[in-house]
């Protein structure tokens, strides 16, 4: 097997052009380009010289007739059936390539983006609003018909979006928990109010950490992979399927995952609250020698189970926010990959932010209410 | 092209199947298959659902690793990882749904063999791109479309135009004209031949087109009983007397496509 060569004889008579080798794709390289520079335009006619040539394939043959153009060429050497073929092959499909329209480039590209960021972002915000119209009604339906709730995926999803995560979400919260008291210890110890490490502990995770960080995890491992569910069944066409079949997607769906997480949100941020505690009460033991008793005698008289129930009521809209963003989300999905990429990566982002901002709106509201 | 085990065999058959048994746990797909394929052959291969036609098919591109026996494509073992590399590069598939990649346009499809295997300049390899695309019958803008906004029949071209990105010695179609309309499917079928005819191209296509098994296969093979049942041309295995083979080829679909045949052949 020997490289692709040509050699090109101008001198006497007509432009001889002579092919040798192996002119096959992996071996080309350059050498199309290079053919082409040193034909250079013109018409003249051309012999063709292919006695020493071993092997051809398309893209060789391609690259000898690009560089030929519309020259007339005789052919000298034996010709091979299988190059009869090819050039017959060659020749029938190589009418030019019809240009394609240049993309208009504007100096106005840059408000052009932005009026079109602009506008999809009105467009996800009132798509937004629909979803959470369908799911509200949806919702309601189901709690006067209660039968027509689906079980069986309901309670996958209850295990696979909570159960499953109390593991992460206690370990998370126990870090947090442990590095509040750690913080706190030395400015408290030198005040002389290290006692008030359990009110540092016991607000800090029961009125934010515990909900916030529960949340978070969830809409990270959940709110994603609802989106990845429902985009892959709208790519397979399986959503089509199902609204063909009269199935209410909504119901089928979007429901259950959506209840799952009112089910299974509240009782992860209460796990997320014993995680925290239980970190808070180990450094406090190991370091303020604040014994697990005196702990807990304090976090009942001076903090409250108040705080607790605080923290809880935040959960349903959590829930109802990360279900519906994961849900809906993952129905946007397009019939590419890209997209549904974009959307689960929507989906976390999203929630994750409207999970924060809607903790900072319940500060303020609990803030007025003296809670 | 050096090392032990890597050399190539002139002489070595596009593919050979030797005692082939594929087992999913106790469910036994294929025992003791046999398959050899001559270079510018096209074989058709058929058999019922669930005969493991997509098994073999799979099994021989090396995406599944058979429990006993050798699958050998060139004369190199598939399932070898050192001697795979060799084999990969010669050949060409149309998957089903033609797994395009569909972050990509078309065009970009086509190169992205021709990146990863050739140092050819950039507008060469668009210029070519765009001639494989011409010659599997697409029309030019369709180029610059994403899978996604194509139709089913130039979603088929398009998988086609990628699997001759790079000259395949060996083509695998797993059912090419499935979903295309009659005309489509007629020319898709001339195509084949004709890059057959071309390229010496050896071909495999899994399909249940009895047009197309008519017209452009040399020898079908059959799949039935775990194993290629006969490997031989249609008149041949008209004559046989194999309870499925008999219905299949003789029923009134096989009757029609054999006398549409035999008219084309007449004129």
């Amino acid at each position: 097997m020997s490289a692709p060569g040509y050699h090109l004889d101008r001198d006497g008579g007509p432009l001889v052009l002579t092919l040798s080798g192996t002119w096959e794709i992996v071996h080309l390289r350059d050498v199309p380009d290079r053919l082409m520079n040193d034909l250079g335009g013109g018409d003249e006619n051309v012999v063709l010289k292919i006695a020493d040539l071993s092997e051809i394939d398309t893209a060789g043959a391609f690259a000898v007739a690009r560089a030929l153009g519309n020259r007339q060429v005789d052919v000298v050497g034996e010709l091979r059936p299988e190059f009869k073929g090819l050039a017959s092959l060659i020749n029938s499909r190589r009418q030019p390539f019809e240009d394609l329209p240049p993309k208009p480039r504007s100096k106005f590209a840059v408000f052009d983006r932005i009026g079109r960021d602009v506008v999809d972002f009105g467009q996800e915000a009132y798509r937004g609003q629909v979803f959470a119209g369908r799911m509200v009604m949806t919702l309601v339906g189901l709690v006067r018909h209660p039968r027509r709730v689906r079980l069986t995926p309901l309670v996958l999803m209850m295990e696979q979006a909570g159960l499953a995560a109390t593991p992460i979400v206690f370990f998370m919260t126990f870090f947090i928990g442990a590095v509040l008291a750690l913080v706190g210890s030395n400015m408290l110890q030198t005040l002389g109010v290290k006692i008030y490490a359990v009110e540092l502990v016991g607000i800090g995770v029961l009125r934010e950490f515990g909900a916030v960080v529960a949340a978070i995890l969830f809409s990270g491992r959940s709110a994603s992979a609802f989106a990845a569910q429902l985009g892959s069944m709208r790519m397979n066409q399986e959503i089509d399927a199902m609204q063909v079949m009269g199935v209410d997607v909504f119901e089928a769906l979007v429901a259950p995952r959506v209840i799952a997480a009112l089910i299974m949100l509240p009782l992860l941020i209460l796990v997320a609250d014993l995680g925290g505690l239980a970190g808070g009460m180990l450094v406090s033991s190991a370091l303020l020698n604040i014994s697990p008793d005196l702990f807990l005698q304090r976090l009942v008289d001076s903090v409250g189970i108040q705080q607790f129930w605080v923290g809880l009521a935040k959960a349903p809209l959590f829930a109802l926010v990360i279900g519906a963003t994961g849900c809906r989300q993952g129905l946007s999905v397009g019939s590419d990959v890209e997209s549904l990429g974009a959307r689960v990566t929507a989906a976390v982002v999203q929630s994750i932010f409207l999970i924060i901002m809607f903790d900072a709106l319940f500060a303020v509201l609990f803030w007025r209410l003296d809670l | 092209m050096s090392g032990a085990g890597t050399r190539d065999c002139p002489e070595a058959p596009p593919i050979r199947v030797t005692g082939l048994r594929s087992a999913f746990g106790a469910n036994v797909i294929h025992e003791n298959l046999d398959l050899e394929i001559r270079p510018g052959e096209i074989v058709g291969l058929i058999g019922g659902s669930g005969s493991g036609k997509s098994v073999l098919l799979r099994t021989i591109l090396g995406l599944q690793t058979p429990a006993a026996g050798k699958v050998e494509v060139f004369g190199h073992n598939i399932h070898v990882s050192a001697e795979r590399q060799e084999a990969e590069r010669r050949v060409g598939v149309l998957f089903q749904g033609s797994a395009l990649f569909s972050a990509l346009t078309v065009i970009e499809n086509v190169e992205a063999p021709m990146i990863e295997h050739t140092q050819l300049p950039p507008a060469f390899m668009r210029e070519l791109a765009a001639f494989k695309i011409k010659l599997s019958g697409l029309p030019d803008d369709a180029a610059n479309k994403r899978p996604a906004e194509l139709s089913g029949g130039m979603v088929k071209r398009a998988g086609l135009a990628r699997a001759i990105a790079l000259d395949p010695e060996l083509l695998f179609l797993d059912e090419p004209t499935a979903g295309l309309d009659p005309i489509a499917a007629e020319e898709f079928d001339q195509l084949v031949c004709a890059l057959r005819d071309a390229l010496g191209l050896t071909v495999l296509m899994v399909t249940h087109d009895l047009d197309s098994l008519y017209a452009v296969c040399d020898r079908v093979a059959v799949l039935a009983d775990r194993k290629v049942l006969a490997c031989a041309p249609l008149p041949e295995l008209e004559r046989s007397e194999h309870p499925w083979l008999k219905s299949y080829l003789r029923g009134p679909r096989g009757r029609a496509a054999h006398n549409a045949a035999a008219q084309r052949s007449g004129h």
